[in-house]
């Protein structure tokens, strides 16, 4: 059951240059803990022991923020896609 | 360039060259620009600033760019507006209006973070600017990019009303509609950024536009003969404002222009209140929230800067409390009826927070308070039309306006006094 992960541009010097990747998991956390373990040098950087996401990444499944779902215990289906995002491009004026 | 040090991640402090970076590449923490203050001190003092002309760039040695400014040559140093009438009508003796609803060229604050990311844009060799808005940062940026020939790409959700979009429409950028929400907004307009070298005023020159916003605070201090005011009282939205006018107040001090310390107040409307809810939870951890208020121009449900708004305010002393739409509009008609002053529904917010902070003893009467008006109400008409209601229809006869004068019979003679309405 893969979902797609996407992958912002700053963040892509540490995933091969990849602005996707399809990782298996059944919640946000699990996919989570694919990425960190495909790209350990990304995941360290944003993702502290407990992985959860840093203040300056934000994390969207398909168009929610996953803070207004279960977090990183939301289930993810085929075909769900998960935003990585960057905080500086959050909110809008 | 200039006294610009260069570029400091707020979070891991890992520094870069003042280019075209804006986040971390460490922490993709966000970054501040540094200047060189013992060097500014040498070269600049208050007099050479008081010879120059009334517009943001007489702060420019405080402003990160290289050359002559590109725009903003009318924007900036706008009132800071005595409020007499209205500081009488809730209990404040020295009361101060910043009226940024009278910023040229398109009325509101952007105009100061607009005007120093062009022209940093420029410089750093973007021809083309962008922003993701619906509003006000749209409006300015539209003008500003017209009035230098630019491309301009405003990229706005596709569900948004017409309405909104004719205050950019009309210096005719090219205007994007994009089927999703902001986030999905937004988050196409950095992966632009990077791979176009387009200039988003908000995204990628983020660092170089928030410092536009210090003038605010410089403009401040200056206005009231290089003093800061015991307390400063915000909007606070996606949370470029406020952590910058507390900047601009600790870069006075650290010039040694002024003393003390300003208590640093946030406001929000109660219907997108994420960082009021930490502040008052005491957390540093900012929830979204979905926002449902009549003051768009602050409805950032997921402000990108909260945490340094948090920051500010606990370091100063100061607090924040939040204003319902009711309270905003009292606040928007108090405003107009007893200065002149038609403010949109931040500026409202902001005032309905003062009010509050005084019935809550944390700003005595006696103490000095400048209110942040950020954006002109002509712009968002609809929240107050329907509170609108002293007009009347007559016939061109004379002996028609008689019988309804008449009618008024003894208030209409009396004075205009202020309601100060709750």
């Amino acid at each position: 059951m893969p979902v797609t992960v996407r992958i912002p541009t700053p963040i892509r010097q540490y995933t091969e240059q990849l602005s996707e990747v399809a990782l298996e998991g059944k919640t946000v956390g699990e996919v989570l803990e694919q990425f960190k373990a495909r790209f350990p040098d990304a995941g360290g950087r944003f993702f502290s022991a407990a992985s959860k996401a840093s203040r300056f990444v934000n994390l969207y499944l398909n168009d929610e923020d996953i803070r207004f779902l279960k977090d990183l215990d939301t289930p993810v289906s085929d075909r769900d896609t998960l935003s990585i995002i960057l905080a500086i491009a959050g909110g809008s004026e | 360039m200039g006294f610009v040090i260069g570029l400091r991640c707020k979070e891991c402090g890992e520094r870069y060259a003042a280019g075209r970076q804006f986040v971390c590449s460490s922490c993709f923490g966000p970054l501040e620009v540094e200047y060189d203050y013992a060097a500014i001190g040498r070269s600049l003092g208050r007099e050479s600033i008081a010879a120059r002309p009334r517009n943001l760039w007489r702060y420019r040695e405080l402003l990160p760019i290289e050359g002559d400014p590109a725009t903003g040559r009318h924007s900036g140093f706008t009132p800071l507006v005595r409020a007499r009438r209205l500081g009488e009508a809730i209990g404040l003796a020295e009361l101060y209006l910043k009226d940024d609803s009278v910023n040229h060229p398109t009325l509101s604050y952007k105009e100061r973070v607009v005007s120093v990311a062009i022209t940093r844009a420029l410089e750093l060799g973007f021809d083309t600017i962008a922003c993701a808005s619906t509003g006000n940062l749209a409006n300015s940026v539209a003008a500003h990019s017209a009035r230098l020939g630019l491309r301009c790409f405003v990229f706005v959700p596709d569900a948004v009303e017409p309405a909104k979009i004719v205050g950019s429409g009309v210096y005719r950028p090219r205007i994007v509609r994009i089927r999703g929400n902001y986030d999905d907004v937004n988050r196409l307009c950095s992966e632009i950024g990077s791979q176009y070298s387009w200039g988003f005023v908000n995204v990628n020159l983020r660092p170089y536009y928030t410092e536009g916003a210090k003038t605010m605070g410089f403009e401040i201090a200056e206005q009231l003969d290089w003093r800061l005011p015991r307390h400063t009282i915000l909007p606070t939205a996606g949370g470029t404002l406020l952590p910058k006018v507390c900047k601009a107040y600790q870069e006075l001090v650290e010039l040694g222009w002024v003393e003390g310390e300003s208590r640093i107040h946030a406001a929000q409307a109660a219907g997108c209140a994420p960082v009021i809810a930490a502040l008052h939870a005491g957390k540093t951890e900012i929830r979204p929230v979905k926002p449902a208020t009549i003051a768009h121009s602050i409805a950032i449900g997921n402000p990108a800067d909260g945490r340094y708004v948090l920051d500010c305010v606990r370091r100063t002393g100061g607090w924040g409390e939040t204003a319902t739409d009711p309270e905003i509009l009292d606040s928007i008609q108090l405003l107009a009826e007893s200065e002149g002053i038609f403010a949109e529904p931040a500026g409202g917010t902001t005032l309905a927070v003062c009010r509050k902070l005084v019935a809550q003893g944390r700003i005595r009467g006696d103490e000095s308070v400048v209110v942040a008006i950020t954006g002109n109400g002509y712009k968002a008409t609809e929240a107050i039309l329907p509170r609108l209601d002293r007009s009347i229809q007559l016939s061109s006869s004379l002996a028609d306006f008689e019988h309804w004068y008449a009618t008024l019979g003894a208030s209409a003679s009396e004075p205009v006094s202020v309601q100060g309405a709750s």
